[in-house]
């Protein structure tokens, strides 16, 4: 019987919630990693059990986490728990992540903006989002603050940077956001191996056709106020991308204000906010079988983040955007001031497509009917930083 | 025997209790203890020093014999009763809330 598997990354740890394929009994699974900041968990499209995990800590670093049995057990990519330790050089660097600066791959490491404006070096911080391949579950992608994009082919146990992207040419003007300067989402073209959609805050929108080698920012038609011309190449604070694979050239985007969409792989955006109360969030994702079915959740500002009027609700647009309907069956409607973070938002594959989001208040809600009603998987976890389904046959 | 104290996250990722002690040759120091800290437990590496620069995390400490030796040459001696196992080298998180 199918089911769905839902990998929760909170600021104290990890949960993993399973149901059947009704979504109404869920088991409870966690804290893993009790204490630490899970900023992202996912599984690999090609083998489900396999699951890699980014634990963080101010303290300690970066760390990478992978099971091979659908999250029962955890082990640090080429050191397993339990082996017994051998003296002598490691036999991987699974949480080193290097920037590239080698002469061969050409650019001495660049500096980017910092937030007054001066020139700051790089620094490695953590990982914020990990892409598994979608053909071979030992490869992997890493999007890391500061803002630069490694790959590992042997399961997680090494990372290499592409330092295509950052090399490229604008990184001067790439600049923090209020949560650092993340490379955050990472789309892998399902008909395209050799084309990959990164989105870092607050630099923008970027696109490889190569496989990595080479990016091009595609920005054109963002507009922010919140940089000396709005209209710039890059410097745009982008929140979050989601696309359909069924139809990968329609990107839609939820900027740091406006929600936006582009059907030529970014090459060009329109707004597409239209009736929303506030256009400033973080989420948005795409219904698994109508690609023209999207969801945001608006938050009030970028100096309130809360929801909007005290209500926590959905707004689906079935047009595309513009159009938008607000969703709050099952959702508290008073009182309620939480966020839904950037990478909060999850789709599973089932009919009727279920839809999921974690908010900063520690809830986790299931809409088993494509939004048009939710319930609570659960109410009181640490504060939810990232939300993945897995669709298990 | 050197006995080796982790904070909490540490023992875990480690797989470690309370106490690590190891078998050491040689001269006594951060260095020596750490190296064969994370030889022993390689998923250590980069938890408590920089890979490449092996510098001590901006946010960990180290005592012993009730002393601050977190700005101690990291080839220094340790203090006698650290190499003589009577007391332990502590690895010590800064305290924080949240």
């Amino acid at each position: 019987m199918s089911g769905v598997r839902v990998l929760v990354g909170t600021r104290k740890g990890a949960f993993i919630l399973s149901s059947d394929g009704k979504r109404q009994n869920w088991e409870v699974s966690g804290p893993h990693f009790a204490g630490w900041e899970m900023y992202h968990l996912k599984g690999s499209p090609a083998d489900p059990n396999r699951i890699y995990a980014s634990q963080t800590s101010g303290w300690f670093g970066q760390i990478i986490q992978r099971s091979d049995d659908g999250g029962k057990t955890w082990h640090q990519p080429g050191t397993p728990a339990g082996q017994p330790a051998l003296p002598g050089p490691p036999k991987s660097w699974s949480n080193k992540f290097a920037y590239d600066s080698s002469a061969e791959t050409g650019k001495p490491l660049t500096t980017h903006q910092w937030y007054d404006g001066t020139q700051h070096p790089w620094e490695f911080k953590r990982v914020w989002h990990l892409e598994p391949s979608l053909t071979d579950a030992d490869t992997v992608y890493a999007g890391v603050e500061d803002a630069a994009l490694f790959r590992s082919t042997d399961g997680g146990q090494n990372w290499k940077e592409l330092p295509g992207l950052r090399g490229h040419g604008t990184g001067p003007n790439w600049q923090p956001g209020a949560g650092g300067m993340c490379l955050h989402t990472i789309i892998l073209d399902p008909s395209n191996p050799k084309r990959i959609f990164i989105a870092i805050s607050a630099a923008g929108a970027f696109r490889t056709d190569d496989g990595g080698e080479t990016w091009k920012p595609i920005n054109r038609g963002l507009r922010s106020q919140y940089i000396p011309n709005p209209t710039a190449e890059v410097g745009h604070c982008v929140h979050h991308i989601a696309s359909n694979p069924k139809r990968p050239n329609v990107l839609f985007m939820q900027k740091h204000w406006d929600v936006m969409r582009s059907n030529d792989a970014g090459d060009n955006w329109t707004e597409v906010s239209g009736n929303l109360p506030t256009d400033f969030g973080f989420v948005i994702d795409v219904h698994a079988h109508e690609p023209e079915t999207i969801y945001v959740v608006p938050i009030k500002s970028d100096s309130e983040h809360y929801v909007h009027d005290g209500k926590l609700r959905v707004f689906r647009s079935r047009s595309g955007g513009n159009d938008w309907e607000p969703l709050s069956k099952g959702l508290p409607q008073k009182d309620c001031y939480v966020n839904v973070l950037r990478d909060a938002m999850a789709v599973d594959t089932l009919d009727k497509c279920g839809v999921y989001f974690g908010t900063t208040g520690g809830q986790v809600y299931c809409s088993p009917d494509a939004g048009d009603s939710w319930n609570p998987i659960v109410r009181d976890l640490p504060a939810v930083l990232s939300i993945e389904v897995q669709t298990l046959a | 025997m050197i006995r080796v104290i982790l904070p909490f996250h540490l023992r875990n990722l480690a797989h470690v209790g309370n106490e690590i002690t190891l078998e050491i040759e040689g001269p006594i120091t951060q260095r020596s203890v750490l190296d064969a800290l994370e030889s022993r437990y390689p998923m250590l590496r980069g938890a408590i020093r920089d890979h490449d620069t092996l510098q001590r995390r901006a946010f960990l400490r180290f005592f012993a014999c009730e002393e601050d030796l977190s700005h101690e040459a990291p080839d220094a001696p340790l203090p006698e009763a650290v190499a003589s196992g009577k007391e332990p080298f502590i690895v010590i998180g800064a305290i924080a809330g949240g």
